[in-house]
C-alpha cells in the first residue's frame, strides 16, 4: 500500500519538478539574453495546449513509440526514485531513449530519420560514462542499490571526483543543450526542423514533452546520488548541487554553439575515457 | 478551459516577400518585443504550430507549398496575413507571376497591413488571431 | 545402448541416410523427423539425466579408438592432399605436424595411460546439448525450406541438397560429441570434425570466392587443432592422464598452464577470436542456415566451451589475464567494426565475434559469477542469434537482398519476419532480455574482480552495439513501401515454423533465467569450485522479476503498434513534411524547376572512423602482441 503511494506520487511529482525546471531554464535563458521570458508555468501551459489539440498521424505506427518511450522513462523514474538498482535503471532508460529513436525512424520523414540517427550517435556517444559512472559507485559503496549508496557516511563524490566531471559532461547530451543538441531542439534549428519530433504534433508531441521533463530529473538524480549519503545536511548539499548544475548546463546552453556529430562523439569518448580510466585507476591503485 | 492563448506557437512562411515584413516577424522574437513573454515560439515546423503568418504575395510556385504546409497544421489552426502584399498582392499584385492575396488560396483570419508591417502591428495581430484560434477551439468542442 | 550414445550415433545415422536418399521429398520429411527426433532424445536425454548427471566408465574402447584414428587419418590425407592441390602449403605443414604429432603420440607414449571415464555429462554439458540438440534441430527444418528457395534464386549453385543435410546432421552428432566427452583424444576427433563440417559448407557453392574462405577456415582451425593435439601431448606424457576433468582439478603451475595456454589458442582458433577471426568473417558465403548452425549458434560455442572448462586453471594465473585481454580486444573491436557494415550478415557476423569476445573475457576472468555470466551468455546468444541468422536468410529470400539499407520495405513484405528479426535484435542488446542481463553480471564480475580495464572496454563496446543494432531496428520499424513491381518470394513453412519457434524461444528464455539459473548453473559452480554459489543478482528480489515481466509484456505490444490505438473515428493522415515540397508520396520532392525527386535516407555507417581495414589491423597487432607477451611470461615463469 504505502508502495502503491510511493508510486503514485512519484509518476505525479516527477514531471510537475520537471516541467517547474523546464520554466525556470526558458526564464533563466531568456535573461541570459537579455528578455524577460515566459511565465514560470509556461512549459504546462504548451503541454496542457499541446493534449487540446488535434493529433495528426503521418502513418499508423509511428505515435506508438513515443507513448512506450514515456512508459519507460517513467519505469525508469519509479525505480530510480525508489532506490532500487542503478544498472536496471540505467538499462530501462536506454531502452526509453532508444524507442523515442525508432519514433524517429518510424515517421520516415529525412528530417526525423536524420534526428534519430544523431540521436543514437548521441546515446553512443554518452552511454560508456554512464556505464562507468554505474560501475565507479559500485566499486566505491559495493552496492548497486541506490538506496544503500546514498545511505553511506561518506558521500561517492569523494571518490569519485573525475567520474563526476565526466558525468556532468555527458549531463548536456542527456539534457538536450547546447553545444550538443544535435537531435532534438526547442530553438529553431533550420537543417533538421525540430528532429525526431518533426512529424509529432497534439498529444504526442506533449508525451514528448513530459518524457523530457522525466528524462532531467532521472540525470539530476544522478547527479543527487553523487553528493547524498546519511546526514540530513549532505541532501541539501545534493539539492542545491543539482540546482547549480542545471544552472551552469543552462549557461552553457546559451554560451555556446552546436558542435558537428564528429566532434560530439570524440569529445565525449576522450573525456569519458580520460576521466573514467583515471578516477577508477587510482581508486584501484590506492585501493580504497 | 483552453490554453491556445497561453501557448500560441508560431510558423513564419515567406512567399514572395520583399523580406521587410520577415525581419518584422524576427524582430518580435529580439530582446526588444520579446514575444516569448507571452508564450510565443518560433516553431518552424507545421506539426507545432498554431499560427500560420504569411508574408508576401502568393505566386504560382508556391500556392502548392502553403496549401501542404496549411494542410499539415492540426486542428484548430488560423492564418494570418502579415503585410500589405499579403493582404492583396500589395505593389506586386498586377505581376505576371503574382495571384494575389494569401486569401486566394487560404482561408486568412487576421489581416496585418504595412508595408513593412512594423512589430507592434503584428503582436496585435497575433493577439487578435489567439481570439479566433480559441473560437474555433471552442467549435471544435462542439463538434 | 545407453541413451547417450543413441543421442550421438542418431544424427550420425540420420546424416548417412540422407545422403543416400536423393528424391527430394522423401529425403525432406527425413530430415524433418530426424531434427525433431534429435531435439526429443536431447530432452529425453537431458530431462533422464540432468539432477544425477552421468558418468560412462567405458570398457573396451580400443575399437572406438582405432575407428577415429583411421578417419583422422583419411581426413588429415585428404587435406594434405587439398593443401598441395590448392597451394595451401601451410594447411598441408599444419595438418602433417598433427598428424605426425597424434599418431606418434598414440603409438609410442599413450601406454599405460588409462581412461577412465570417457563420458561425462554434467550440468553444463546438458545446458550444450540443449542448445545444440534444440536449436541445430531447429536450423535442419529450417534448411529444407531455405534450401528450396536458395536454389531458385541461386541457379549458378550446383545442386547439392543431400550433401548438405547429411553435413549438418554429421555436425550434430559430432558437436554432442565434443561436450560429451572427457577423453581428450575424442574431444580432439570430434573438434576435428567439426572444422571439417564447417569447410564442407563454407564451400558449398564451390564459386572461387567460396573456395579460398573454405580454405582459409581449415588452415586456421587445423592450426588450432594443432594448438590442440601439442597440449594432448604434453597433458600426456606430463600427468600421464587424458582425462579433461582430471586435468582440470590440478593447481595452476607453470607446467599446467602452457597446456591450457595451448589449448586456449585452439579455442580462441575456434571462437575466430583476433587474431584468427578472418575465417569467420569469410564464411558467410555460405548458405544461410549453415551459418546459423555453424558460425554462430554452436560450432564457434565449441572454443567458449572449452574455455569456460578451462577457467578453474584461468582466473589470476598469467594464461588467463592475456586471454581476458585478447578476448577485450576483440569484444570492442569488432562491436566498433560492425557498426561500419552494411551486409546483414557482416554486422551478425562482427556482431557474433564480438559476442563470443565477451564469452571469453567472462570465461577466462574465472570468478563464479563471471562464469555465470559466461553460460547464460552462451545460451542467450545461440537463441537470439540463430533467430537473427535464419531471419536474414529468409529476408535475403524475400526482398532479394542482404544490405541492412534495403530492409525498410520489410515491414510492409513480411510484417511476421519483421516482428521476428526485431525480437532478435532486441534480444541481443535491450533488457529484459538475457544478453544484457549476462552483461550486468559480467559487469559485476568485473568489478569485483578487479578487472577495471575490462569495465572500461565493456562499457565503451555496450555504447557501439547499441548503436548499430539500434539503427538496424530503426531501418525495420520505417515503413517505406515496396515497388510494386518487384517479385517477392514466398516463406516456406519450414522457416517460418523455426523462426517462430525461434522467436518465442528468445521470449521465453528472459523468464526462464532464474530458472537456468537455480537449477543448472548454480549447481555446476558449486560442483566446480567446491564453494556454495548463489545467483548473482537477486532472483529473490521478486519486485525486479515482476518489473521485467511487465517490461516484456510491453515489448510484445509493439506488434501491437499496428493496430490502431485509438476507437475514435480515424485520425487525420497528412504526408510528411518536406518543407512543403512533398510530391504526395512520402518518398520524392518537387526539387528546382519542378521535377520530382527522390528523397534518400540512409543509416550513418562513419566508414571514416569504424572503418574495418585501419581498425582490424590495429587490434590484430595488438592481439598478436599480448599474445607473444603471454607466450614469453610463461617461458619467463617456466624457466
Amino acid at each position: 500500500m504505502l508502495l502503491a503511494i510511493k508510486v503514485i506520487l512519484i509518476i505525479i511529482l516527477t514531471p510537475l519538478a520537471g516541467g517547474l525546471l523546464a520554466g525556470f531554464d526558458r526564464i533563466i535563458s531568456a535573461r541570459l539574453q537579455g528578455r524577460k521570458g515566459p511565465p514560470l508555468l509556461q512549459p504546462f501551459y504548451d503541454v496542457l495546449k499541446l493534449l487540446q489539440k488535434e493529433t495528426i498521424e503521418v502513418n499508423a505506427s509511428h505515435r506508438f513509440y513515443v507513448y512506450v518511450s514515456l512508459l519507460f522513462i517513467v519505469f525508469t523514474a519509479i525505480v530510480m526514485l525508489l532506490g532500487g538498482d542503478i544498472l536496471l535503471t540505467i538499462f530501462v532508460l536506454t531502452l526509453g531513449s532508444i524507442f523515442f529513436v525508432f519514433g524517429g525512424y518510424a515517421s520516415q520523414s529525412p528530417y526525423s530519420v536524420i534526428g534519430a540517427e544523431r540521436e543514437l550517435l548521441q546515446m553512443m556517444a554518452y552511454e560508456p560514462m554512464v556505464f562507468m559512472t554505474a560501475a565507479g559507485l559500485y566499486y566505491v559503496t559495493n552496492t548497486f542499490f541506490i538506496k544503500d549508496i546514498i545511505s553511506r557516511d561518506i558521500p561517492a563524490i569523494v571518490y569519485l571526483p573525475a567520474i563526476f566531471l565526466g558525468f556532468v559532461y555527458i549531463l548536456t547530451f542527456k539534457l538536450r543543450k547546447s553545444p550538443f543538441d544535435l537531435s532534438v531542439g526547442h530553438h529553431a534549428h533550420q537543417e533538421l526542423v525540430q528532429g525526431i519530433s518533426t512529424e509529432y504534433s497534439g498529444r504526442a508531441l506533449a508525451a514528448i514533452e513530459v518524457t523530457h521533463w522525466y528524462e532531467s530529473i532521472i540525470a539530476m538524480a544522478f547527479v543527487y546520488i553523487f553528493f547524498a549519503a546519511n546526514s540530513v545536511i549532505s541532501h541539501v548539499v545534493a539539492l542545491i548541487v543539482c540546482l547549480v548544475v542545471y544552472l551552469f548546463e543552462i549557461i552553457v546552453d546559451n554560451s555556446t554553439v552546436r558542435v558537428k556529430w564528429q566532434m560530439a562523439l570524440t569529445s565525449a569518448w576522450v573525456v569519458s575515457g580520460v576521466l573514467g580510466i583515471l578516477n577508477l585507476a587510482v581508486l584501484f591503485f590506492f585501493e580504497f | 478551459m483552453n490554453f491556445n492563448k497561453k501557448s500560441p506557437w508560431i510558423l513564419h512562411y515567406d512567399g514572395s516577400s520583399c523580406n521587410g515584413c520577415d525581419i518584422g516577424v524576427l524582430a518580435c522574437l529580439t530582446p526588444l518585443y520579446d514575444v516569448e513573454r507571452f508564450g510565443v515560439i518560433n516553431t518552424g515546423n507545421p506539426r507545432h504550430a498554431d499560427i500560420l503568418l504569411l508574408t508576401g504575395s502568393l505566386n504560382a510556385q508556391n500556392i502548392p507549398v502553403v496549401q501542404q504546409i496549411y494542410d499539415q497544421m492540426p486542428e484548430p489552426k488560423v492564418v494570418a496575413a502579415i503585410g500589405i502584399c499579403a493582404t492583396s498582392g500589395g505593389i506586386f499584385a498586377e505581376c505576371y507571376n503574382v495571384v494575389g492575396g494569401v486569401d486566394k488560396v487560404l482561408p486568412v483570419d487576421v489581416y496585418v497591413p504595412g508595408c513593412a508591417a512594423r512589430p507592434q502591428a503584428i503582436i496585435d495581430g497575433v493577439v487578435k488571431a489567439l481570439s479566433i484560434l480559441d473560437e474555433k477551439q471552442n467549435a471544435l468542442k462542439g463538434r | 545402448m545407453s541413451l547417450i550414445t543413441v543421442l550421438i550415433l542418431f544424427p550420425l545415422a540420420a546424416s548417412i541416410m540422407v545422403y543416400l536418399v536423393r528424391r527430394e521429398n522423401i529425403r525432406n520429411t527425413i530430415v524433418r523427423v530426424g531434427a525433431v527426433i534429435t531435439a526429443g532424445l536431447t530432452l529425453v536425454t537431458a530431462i533422464a539425466y540432468f539432477n544425477d548427471g552421468f558418468q560412462l566408465s567405458a570398457q573396451g574402447t580400443e575399437f572406438i579408438d582405432i575407428c577415429m584414428m583411421v578417419v583422422e587419418v583419411c581426413l588429415a590425407v585428404y587435406i594434405i592432399v587439398t593443401g598441395i592441390k590448392e597451394k595451401k602449403y601451410l594447411l598441408s605443414l599444419f595438418s602433417v605436424a598433427q598428424i605426425i604429432l597424434i599418431l606418434w603420440f598414440e603409438f609410442t607414449q599413450k601406454e599405460g595411460i588409462e581412461v577412465e571415464t570417457g563420458i561425462i555429462l554434467d550440468k553444463l554439458s546438458s545446458v550444450m546439448i540443449l542448445i545444440i540438440g534444440v536449436i541445430g534441430s531447429l536450423i535442419c527444418i529450417y534448411a529444407v525450406g531455405y534450401m528450396k528457395s536458395y536454389h531458385v534464386h541461386h541457379t549458378e549453385v550446383k545442386e547439392r541438397k543431400s550433401f548438405f543435410f547429411a553435413v549438418l546432421f554429421l555436425f550434430l552428432a559430432a558437436m554432442f560429441g565434443l561436450v560429451l566427452s572427457n577423453n581428450l583424444m575424442w574431444i580432439y576427433f570430434c573438434w576435428e570434425i567439426t572444422t571439417f563440417c564447417s569447410y564442407l559448407l563454407i564451400g558449398y557453392t564451390k564459386a572461387e570466392e567460396a573456395r579460398n574462405n573454405s580454405l582459409l577456415a581449415l588452415t586456421i582451425n587445423v592450426g588450432g587443432g594443432l594448438a590442440f593435439a601439442c597440449a594432448i601431448v604434453m597433458i600426456g606424457m606430463n600427468f600421464r592422464t587424458l582425462e579433461l576433468s582430471n586435468f582440470i582439478a590440478m593447481q595452476p603451475e607453470a607446467l599446467v598452464l602452457v597446456p591450457v595456454l595451448l589449448l586456449c589458442l585452439a579455442a580462441l582458433t575456434k571462437s575466430a577470436q583476433l587474431p584468427f577471426s578472418a575465417w569467420l568473417l569469410g564464411a558467410m558465403v555460405a548458405p544461410t542456415p549453415s551459418s546459423a548452425l555453424l558460425h554462430s549458434a554452436t560450432m564457434v560455442k565449441a572454443g567458449v566451451y572449452l574455455i569456460i572448462r578451462l577457467a578453474p586453471l584461468l582466473g589470476e594465473t598469467v594464461v588467463g589475464r592475456i586471454i581476458t585481454l585478447v578476448g577485450a580486444v576483440t569484444f570492442l573491436a569488432c562491436s566498433l567494426i560492425a557498426i561500419s557494415q552494411r551486409d546483414a550478415k557482416k554486422v551478425l557476423a562482427y556482431s557474433t565475434i564480438a559476442n563470443l569476445g565477451l564469452i571469453v573475457i567472462c570465461a577466462s576472468v574465472g570468478t563464479q559469477e563471471s562464469i555465470w555470466a559466461a553460460i547464460l551468455l552462451v545460451i542467450f546468444h545461440a537463441v537470439s542469434k540463430s533467430l537473427l541468422f535464419l531471419s536474414v536468410g529468409s529476408i535475403e529470400n524475400q526482398i532479394g537482398s542482404r544490405n541492412v539499407e534495403k530492409m525498410d520495405i520489410l515491414m510492409n513484405v513480411s510484417r511476421k519476419l519483421a516482428v521476428c528479426m526485431i525480437i532478435g535484435i532486441s534480444g541481443m542488446f535491450l533488457a529484459p532480455f538475457g544478453m544484457l542481463i549476462s552483461k550486468w553480471v559480467a559487469m559485476k564480475s568485473f568489478i569485483d574482480s578487479r578487472n577495471m580495464i575490462i569495465v572500461v572496454i565493456l562499457s565503451y563496446g555496450s555504447a557501439a552495439t547499441l548503436f548499430y543494432w539500434g539503427k538496424w531496428i530503426g531501418k525495420l520499424v520505417s515503413n517505406g513501401q515496396p515497388k510494386v513491381d518487384e517479385p517477392h518470394g514466398g516463406l516456406y513453412k519450414d522457416e517460418k515454423v523455426p523462426i517462430f519457434i525461434h522467436a518465442v524461444i528468445v521470449l521465453l528464455s528472459c523468464l526462464a533465467y532464474p530458472i537456468i539459473s537455480k537449477y543448472a548453473i548454480v549447481p555446476y559452480l558449486e560442483s566446480t569450485f567446491g564453494i556454495s554459489a548463489s545467483t548473482p543478482i537477486g532472483t529473490g528480489d521478486q519486485i525486479l522479476m515482476v518489473l521485467m515481466v511487465v517490461m516484456i509484456c510491453l515489448l510484445i505490444l509493439v506488434p501491437l503498434g499496428y493496430i490502431p490505438l485509438n476507437i475514435r473515428p480515424k485520425r487525420r493522415i497528412t504526408p510528411i513534411y518536406m518543407a512543403g515540397e512533398n510530391a504526395g508520396d512520402n518518398e520524392n520532392f518537387i526539387a528546382a524547376t519542378g521535377i520530382k525527386r527522390k528523397s534518400e535516407m540512409s543509416n550513418w555507417y562513419m566508414e571514416g572512423i569504424f572503418g574495418n581495414k585501419n581498425l582490424m589491423l590495429l587490434s590484430n597487432i595488438i592481439s598478436i602482441v599480448l599474445l607473444c607477451i603471454g607466450v614469453l611470461l610463461l617461458i619467463g615463469r617456466w624457466a
